[in-house]
């Protein structure tokens, strides 16, 4: 435990201790971070992640940043967008990054697994309206492929149009030639991902993060 | 004889398919070198040493070590190196020193009758204490456990090497010696970073030069596998000969180079390798397993009930303890919990093989415990085989151990993977905390920036991950195409009727009442969407093509006016007819209904299906539609129709309010020779113009 600066009283770090599962020691440590990054105010903006030096050379910077912003990452029922975010949003983000505890019934699993795949499923449907058209596929093959110096814009439509016909293909499985796939809604995303271990995948270890101060 | 062998084991084994699926392969192999050694000694007095340690790790032990290198797949390793490593290292030693000791402290009963040593004990220790990777090989070949455990008896299988030879040597020494010092044990240890990592080290070096020569070789391109084997031999000869862990070279050699020898190399030196990594490896398998028979009857050995025993109880012992405890100490630093059956099947798959014997065959021929040691080791390495081998089977299946999931990596995985690699090291940097991912995307950026432009030949060099991906299916698939008869439908993995038409996004404008005269306005950047997407679609296009006709993408976004657009029409339709009448027959690729894997062939092609706009062949700028009739003669390979002009599937005739109506039914169609339904008669009120280079041209009134 180390020393706290003017911060949350601890009861505050209860309650978000109980929302988000962090244990306190990794809640302060965040906490730092937080007014690291955000100068010691109290909300962060989009400019306070662009500041950032490690995340200048992410393809997906854009769709990272976007994810702290968007409502719909901090609870249930939001939507829309917002300008900035205090702590208790930031550690609600984070959240969906814990790695799975160990002592957890196959439902709390199951939760846990819809949570994560619903924010990448976030962080793909850029316009909020429940399904992952072909468009934003595609926009998301092209990002990939857009630090590779070599972008070739067809390629990156056909690999889009083959996932997109493959996810049709495993959910929808039988369409006539005149119907028209909408796009791939959360269900069928689930249904994607079913093999692909999420939950142990999309994790990042909390435990030691001592090493804050050495970088900016 | 080894002739005799072999075809022995291959026929008995495969005549007797029920025997296989009890007994693995290997226990079989042992049993029939059983037979031929006894044959031999039957025959003649002398049992040649067949098992010759040189020839064992000279000759048979590298073709399996560099199959297993080569083929390694490197991100389940990489992921799990920490717990291979526990387990390579402080689990072997945890073994040796715990039989070692155990048995000196047997030794030291009097009643046992033994008069052993520590060191020598110590010695014995190291030995028998390797997981040997040729038996696990073996055996868990046949088991097919999920991808996680067998990584980790594999993996610590490989590195456990480094302590082996160690541990050997110094053992080794230090029983001549006598006596230890301190010191000694110091220097052991620093001795151990200097054999595994400078085995690793000249792997590397063998490795990245293996990369680098093949980025030359595109006009040798038989020479390739050539080079790819003599490297890595090379590599476990340097390393041998400088006491240093072969096999750890060999690992790192064919795990280094192979990424960047694949982009080089040609397809056929590709399968080459791969198809002689295998024969050697599985030939080199089968002689080690006979070999181990006849060496048991050769002799050599003296038999010592109580130390034998011991041994077998000990090995167990020590592996089920030393398993457990290091389980408890990596689970607290790992993501995905070892539970107590992965623990099981990791304890339970630690077999001993050729390699524990082999070494104690090189013990010096005066070592007074050699036969005792010799009859011990062959005993454990018999017990784990054999009694460990077949029982894991039915153990797997018992304890419903995850099996290893056999589906096929998909694109979207693919895609995924690397979304998730980015996310999860954006996420790490916005934490400000250094971490894997961190790490891993800094040494991909390196490898991208500067080792791939340095060891790749050409374009490849800058060709990303996922591109590679996709065209290695598409190569796949191409294949499969051409494989089953280019027209029929592909025994595909998604039987479905889903096609790249049902995905695009729709851009039918509405259907219009009858009344209607205004045909619907497209945006521009809906417009450039549509003609995108239709040249890519080759097959689905011609039929598209009629409720898109080609008239109506040139819909001028200017223009609001009906009667302009059907002038418009007008006079591309005379200049369509010049034109026609110069060409007057159509290629026409037969459409094959309901076959989602052609068109997702044709997709996959990944060539761009660009029409040629007859017009624009002709010179003539007025039309600006890329859409036209004159398919690239890529599609030699389809039959070729016909198509008579007078028919209404007619790219020329144009309903302009019959289109939307007709899609539906003549995409059910296809194109085909029919006979024009009602070629004059049409319900509705309207312009229809209908070209018939042999009819005048009718145009409507209006």
């Amino acid at each position: 435990m180390g020393t706290l600066q003017s911060s949350p009283a601890p009861t505050e770090y209860c309650d978000l201790s109980e929302k988000t599962g962090f244990s306190f020691e990794q809640i302060a440590v965040l906490h730092k971070r937080f007014k690291q990054l955000s100068h010691d105010e109290d909300v962060l903006r989009r400019d306070h992640f662009s500041e950032i030096p490690d995340l200048a050379s992410n393809p997906i910077r854009a769709e990272i940043i976007e994810a702290f912003f968007d409502q719909r990452n901090f609870s249930k029922n939001g939507k829309g967008k917002v300008e900035e975010i205090g702590f208790e949003e930031f550690l609600v983000v984070m959240s969906h990054f814990r790695p799975p505890s160990q002592h957890m019934t196959n439902e709390q699993r199951e939760n846990v697994r819809k949570e994560k795949l619903r924010f990448l499923f976030n962080m793909h449907d850029t316009d909020n309206d429940g399904t992952i058209t072909l468009e934003e596929y595609r926009h998301v093959v092209e990002e990939l492929l857009s630090r590779s110096g070599a972008l070739e814009k067809e390629t990156a439509k056909s690999i889009a149009d083959a996932a997109m016909l493959e996810v049709a293909s495993i959910s929808v499985g039988h369409m006539e030639p005149n119907e028209f796939y909408e796009g791939i809604t959360f269900d069928h995303f689930l249904k994607l991902l079913a093999g692909f271990e999420i939950d142990s995948k999309m994790s990042i270890r909390f435990l030691n993060m001592d090493t804050i101060t050495l970088c900016k | 004889m080894k002739h005799l062998a072999l075809l022995k084991s291959y026929l008995g084994f495969h005549l007797i398919p029920r025997l296989s699926n009890i007994v693995p392969e290997s226990c079989l192999l042992i049993v029939v070198g059983l037979l031929v050694g006894g044959l031999i000694k039957l025959a003649r007095e002398n049992v040649p040493p067949v098992l010759d340690s040189q020839l064992f790790f000279l000759c048979l032990l590298p073709p399996i070590i560099l199959d297993a290198g080569y083929f390694l797949p490197i991100r389940p390793f990489m992921e799990n190196l920490g717990t291979i490593l526990m387990f390579a290292v402080v689990g072997t030693l945890w073994n040796a020193f715990f039989v070692g000791g155990l048995l000196f402290a047997l030794c030291q009963i009097p009643q046992a009758g033994l008069d052993i040593g520590l060191l020598p004990c110590l010695l014995f220790g190291s030995i028998i204490s390797a997981v040997d990777p040729v038996a696990v090989l073996a055996v868990f070949e046949e088991i097919h456990i999920n991808e996680l455990l067998h990584i980790l008896v594999f993996g610590e299988s490989l590195l456990n090497d480094a302590v082996t030879v160690v541990l050997y040597h110094l053992f080794e020494e230090f029983s001549e010696v006598g006596s230890v010092t301190v010191l000694d044990g110091f220097l052991g240890v620093i001795s151990f970073f200097i054999v595994a990592l400078g085995g690793v080290l000249v792997g590397a070096i063998y490795g990245f030069l293996a990369a680098f020569t093949s980025r030359f070789t595109s006009h040798t391109r038989v020479i390739e596998p050539l080079f790819v084997f003599v490297y890595s031999y090379m590599a476990y000869l340097s390393a041998e000969m400088f006491h240093l862990s072969g096999i750890m070279a060999l690992i790192a050699c064919g795990a280094v180079m192979r990424p960047y020898v694949e982009a080089n190399i040609s397809h056929k030196s590709h399968t080459t390798i791969k198809y002689f990594l295998k024969m050697w490896s599985s030939v080199s398998e089968t002689l080690i397993f006979i070999f181990l028979g006849v060496a048991t009857v050769e002799g050599h050995h003296r038999w010592n009930w109580i130390f034998v025993t011991a041994t077998v109880i000990l090995c167990l012992v020590a592996r089920v303890i030393g398993v457990g405890g290091l389980t408890y100490v990596i689970n607290k630093f790992r993501i995905v919990k070892l539970t107590t059956k992965d623990q099981f099947i990791i304890a339970y798959g630690g077999l001993r093989g050729a390699i524990a014997f082999s070494l104690g065959f090189l013990l010096n021929k005066s070592f007074e415990m050699r036969e005792i040691f010799l009859a011990a080791i062959i005993t454990v390495i018999f017990f784990t085989v054999f009694v460990q081998g077949m029982t894991i089977k039915p153990l797997v299946e018992l304890l419903a151990v995850k099996k290893k999931q056999e589906a096929k990596r998909s694109i979207n995985e693919e895609i995924h993977t690397q979304f998730l690699d980015h996310l999860l090291t954006g996420i790490e940097d916005i934490c400000g905390h250094y971490g894997h991912h961190h790490w891993k995307d800094k040494l991909n950026r390196f490898n991208k920036k500067y080792v791939k432009k340095f060891l790749i030949a050409g374009e490849r060099s800058k060709e990303p991950q996922l591109i590679a991906f996709y065209h290695k299916m598409e190569m796949k698939q191409a294949i499969q195409l051409v494989e089953s008869g280019g027209g029929s439908k592909l025994p595909s993995a998604m039987p479905s009727t889903v096609s790249m038409q049902n995905i695009q996004p729709k851009h039918q404008p509405a259907p219009p009442k009858p009344t209607e005269r205004v045909l619907p306005q497209l945006p521009k950047s809906r417009e450039e969407e549509i003609r995108k997407i239709l040249r890519t679609n080759l097959q689905r296009t011609r039929q598209r093509l009629h409720s898109y006709n080609r008239h109506t993408l040139v819909v001028d976004p200017d223009e609001n006016a009906f009667k302009d657009l059907i002038l418009k029409k007008q006079k591309m339709i005379e200049l369509d007819r010049k034109i026609k009448e110069m060409t007057m027959y159509l290629t026409v690729p037969a459409p094959h209904q309901g076959s989602p894997t052609m068109s997702r062939a044709r997709l996959a092609s990944g060539r761009n299906t660009d029409f040629i706009p007859a017009q624009q062949q002709k010179g003539n700028t007025k039309s600006s539609d890329p859409q036209a009739y004159n398919i690239k003669p890529a599609s030699d390979a389809m039959p070729v129709i016909q198509v008579d002009l007078a028919s209404p599937q007619s790219p020329d005739s144009v309903n302009l309010l019959d289109e939307i109506g007709k899609a539906d039914q003549e995409e059910e169609q296809g194109l085909m020779m029919k006979p024009p339904p009602g070629l004059s008669g049409s319900d509705k009120h309207g312009e229809r113009i209908v070209v018939n280079p042999t009819d005048n041209v009718s145009v409507p009134s209006e």
